[in-house]
């Protein structure tokens, strides 16, 4: 997918800025230091501004070690041996068609139910620059236009925007935040701005499946979302096909900002690529996210559907600044095969009758890890700030392992936080049930999942809810013998 | 028909059932009848495929069919029903949901198309009627916070939309107060037909005397000591297992 992207944007770039520039696409060197950083910003015509940023964050990455705290296992990552600068394929790298591609993956976009021109994005195959859903994109943009929303690329924005994204841009997320954040401020690729006005309700789901085409996402990916008083969106990120990609690691950021009164709901499907079954060539998904709920009123909401990636860190948070503000995370999380996944939340209550809900499912299967980690922190001025949170891990076979890391601090006495939490494996006997009702074992353990999950998915939206009913059910085959 | 050809039974090294025989013909309804311990809910498991029980010795087929060669899942797809003494809960999973999915593996199994949601609607509903279950029942999840009768009608009315061709009722009567036992009862009795055999497994008689049985049978230590008609249960009703025991000992 990242591939077509790539494509894409060079395409419109030639045409919109006469994309030139004295260092040839292939020839960037592997590795960092300042002049790669200064060199990428120059291939993106940013402006001097954004460079400062990128090189700040970059010295100040240089100071920053690795953190080892989660209860994840891995190979180090030699940073001086990646690509920072992914350069599209040319044609001739790619497959054909998609008799090219390999069958197992298809596969798996046929149980999906993908359409035909998708899979062939998704697999990479070679396509004209110009294909069907660019139209449907341009129709779509012009509608949000008439409504004053802003929806691009986030290097377009750093163009066309310059004031609003430098307002917002490491507001929510300083560069100086975490090591994999500074590593993304400093290399970004590109991502997605969004800005919704004043009192609009924005009429329709964004997606980043929407601007496939349009934008080159790539592996330090940086979200930038900002709903202005009394405005409302919902987002949703990712797709449920099993994206590859050579980029081992991920690091991206998304931030949020939602001023008084504003609602922003943020979901998430994300299913990289795990791995094979013993754990080789999986993605690294060191993402931070993070959300502001800035003044009075206003609402953040997380919902994710984690399945992909060899190793996920990931902790996508609510600092409930305004007075009333809400937060809420909801998520589920499957690991299975080798794949180790650190994921949870922090609710940091500032503002006054603050709330806060926590509901976070982890499903492991085979030698899958899985931890929940979560900080629920009261500050001394947030009176009778809530929360509640309900942990729950599902074991399925003898070899996986589930953990829970809930850290609560609270320092004003008329809080209330709860904290539930239950591990089960999954029932033997509600499978001789389903099985006596002439069930099938695989479906029966998707069934039992799929229910388990339930209070998550009815938070998404009805089509995503399905996508990602039937992605469990895809990555959990399998998994019981 | 159900033929069950001296079948032992062991858990974990100790041996439950030590030869059972017993014939099932289309259309009758036997009851097992024993005191706690002598084998009923291992034989209702050991029929329905679970697989913490080892066949040692012995046959089960069903209409010539050998069932122990078959997982849970696939006897039951080739007719073989169980009414659960312990009903399973499955949070988030719709009744309907479970059961649509069952009603569909049944029938691609039979090599008949899915249904759709409208139609199999319908078909439940109809169902419903046979133990007076209201159609909200549809959307609760699967047993989770039913009622001990609530649980036990449900069994039956999945019974009412599966249509097994052998339906094992293991003490489909426990925790039931006297109006549930008659809904039960009557539900059980409307779905007796010539072409469904029916195991009724009881430690009372009080079931029996609304579903009557063809034939009763006596359990006790893994072994049939006593075979005979309805009155059979009443006299057990009466005197009690000692008497029987006595003589089996």
């Amino acid at each position: 997918m990242s591939s077509t992207d790539q494509l894409r944007e060079l395409a419109n770039r030639d045409y919109k800025y006469g994309f030139v520039t004295d260092i040839d696409m292939e020839s960037l060197p592997i590795g960092l230091n300042e002049d790669v950083v200064r060199a990428l910003s120059a291939k993106k015509n940013e402006p001097e501004w954004m460079t400062e940023f990128r090189l700040k964050a970059y010295r100040h990455w240089l100071t920053m070690e690795e953190p080892t705290w989660p209860n994840v296992h891995y190979e180090p990552v030699d940073y001086q041996s990646i690509s920072y600068y992914s350069a599209p394929k040319s044609d001739k790298d790619r497959p054909k068609s998609l008799d090219e591609v390999d069958p197992k993956l298809l596969e798996t976009y046929a149980k999906l139910g993908i359409p035909l021109t998708e899979q062939k994005m998704l697999a990479g195959v070679a396509v004209d620059a110009v294909f069907d859903s660019v139209s449907v994109a341009t129709t779509f943009r012009e509608k949000l236009g008439e409504l004053g929303v802003i929806f691009c690329p986030f290097s377009e924005a750093v163009r066309e925007h310059p004031d609003l994204v430098k307002k917002y841009m490491g507001s929510v997320v300083p560069y100086a935040d975490n090591f994999f954040a500074a590593l993304n401020s400093a290399v970004f690729s590109d991502g997605s701005f969004v800005y919704i006005p004043e009192g609009v309700r924005c009429p329709m789901e964004l997606s980043t499946y929407f601007r496939i085409n349009a934008a080159n996402t790539g592996q330090f990916e940086r979200t930038l979302i900002v709903a202005d008083k009394g405005s409302y969106v919902s987002y949703l990120e990712g797709c449920t096909a099993p994206m590859r990609d050579e980029n081992q690691l991920h690091a991206a950021i998304v931030e949020i900002v939602a001023l008084e009164d504003a609602e922003v709901k943020y979901s998430t499907i994300q299913n990289w690529y795990p791995g094979d079954k013993d754990g080789k060539g999986g993605i690294y998904n060191f993402v931070t996210k993070r959300g502001l709920c800035k003044e009075a009123r206003s609402r953040i909401s997380w919902t994710q559907v984690e399945t992909g990636s060899a190793i996920t860190w990931k902790y996508p948070s609510c600092i409930l600044k305004g007075d009333e503000s809400v937060g809420e995370f909801y998520s589920v999380a499957l690991t299975s095969g080798r794949q180790q996944a650190d994921t949870g939340t922090k609710m940091v209550h500032i503002g006054k009758n603050t709330r806060s809900t926590i509901i976070s499912k982890g499903i492991s299967a085979l030698h899958g890890q899985n931890s929940y980690r979560g900080l629920v922190r009261v500050q001394a001025g947030a009176e009778n700030a809530r929360n509640f949170t309900q942990c729950d891990s599902m074991l399925i076979g003898e070899e996986c392992g589930a953990h829970t890391f809930p850290y609560i601090d609270v320092r004003n006495p008329t809080a209330r936080v709860e904290h539930e939490a239950t591990t089960s494996k999954i029932g033997e006997d509600q499978l001789f049930y389903c099985l006596q009702r002439g069930i099938e074992m695989e479906d029966a353990v998707s069934m039992i999942v799929n229910g388990f999950c339930k209070e998550v998915f009815r938070e998404l939206p009805m089509e995503f809810a399905v996508e990602a009913r039937k992605l469990l059910s895809v990555s959990l085959e399998g998994s019981v013998g | 028909m159900l033929e069950i050809k001296n079948l032992h039974v062991s858990v974990e090294g100790k041996e439950i059932l030590k030869g059972i025989d017993l014939k099932v013909g289309n259309g009758e309804v036997h009851s097992i009848m024993g005191p706690n311990g002598s084998g009923k809910s291992t034989l209702a498991q050991v029929l329905a495929g679970h697989e913490a029980y080892e066949v040692t010795e012995g046959s089960v087929t069903l209409d010539g069919k050998d069932l122990l060669d078959m997982a849970a899942d696939e006897r039951a797809r080739e007719g073989v029903f169980m009414a659960f003494q312990y009903p399973v809960e499955i949070p988030g999973v719709s009744t309907m949901e479970f059961l649509k999915a069952a009603y569909n593996a049944l029938r691609e199994h039979r090599g008949e198309g899915e249904v759709d949601a409208m139609e199999f609607l319908n078909l439940v509903k109809e169902k419903l009627e046979f133990v007076k279950m209201d159609k909200s029942l549809l959307s609760r999840s699967v047993n989770q916070g039913f009622s001990g009768g609530e649980k036990k009608r449900h069994e039956i009315f999945q019974m009412a939309v599966l249509e097994p061709s052998v339906a094992i009722l293991d003490e489909t009567d426990s925790g039931l107060d006297i109006d549930a036992l008659r809904i039960v009862s009557e539900g059980i009795n409307l779905l007796r037909n010539p072409e469904r055999s029916m195991v009724v497994i009881t430690h009372y008689q009080r079931l029996l005397e609304h579903i009557v049985p063809d034939t009763v049978h006596v359990l006790y230590k893994g072994r049939i000591i006593k075979t005979g008609g309805p009155e059979l249960a009443l006299h057990l009703e009466e005197r009690g297992y000692g008497e029987l025991i006595g003589e089996a000992a």
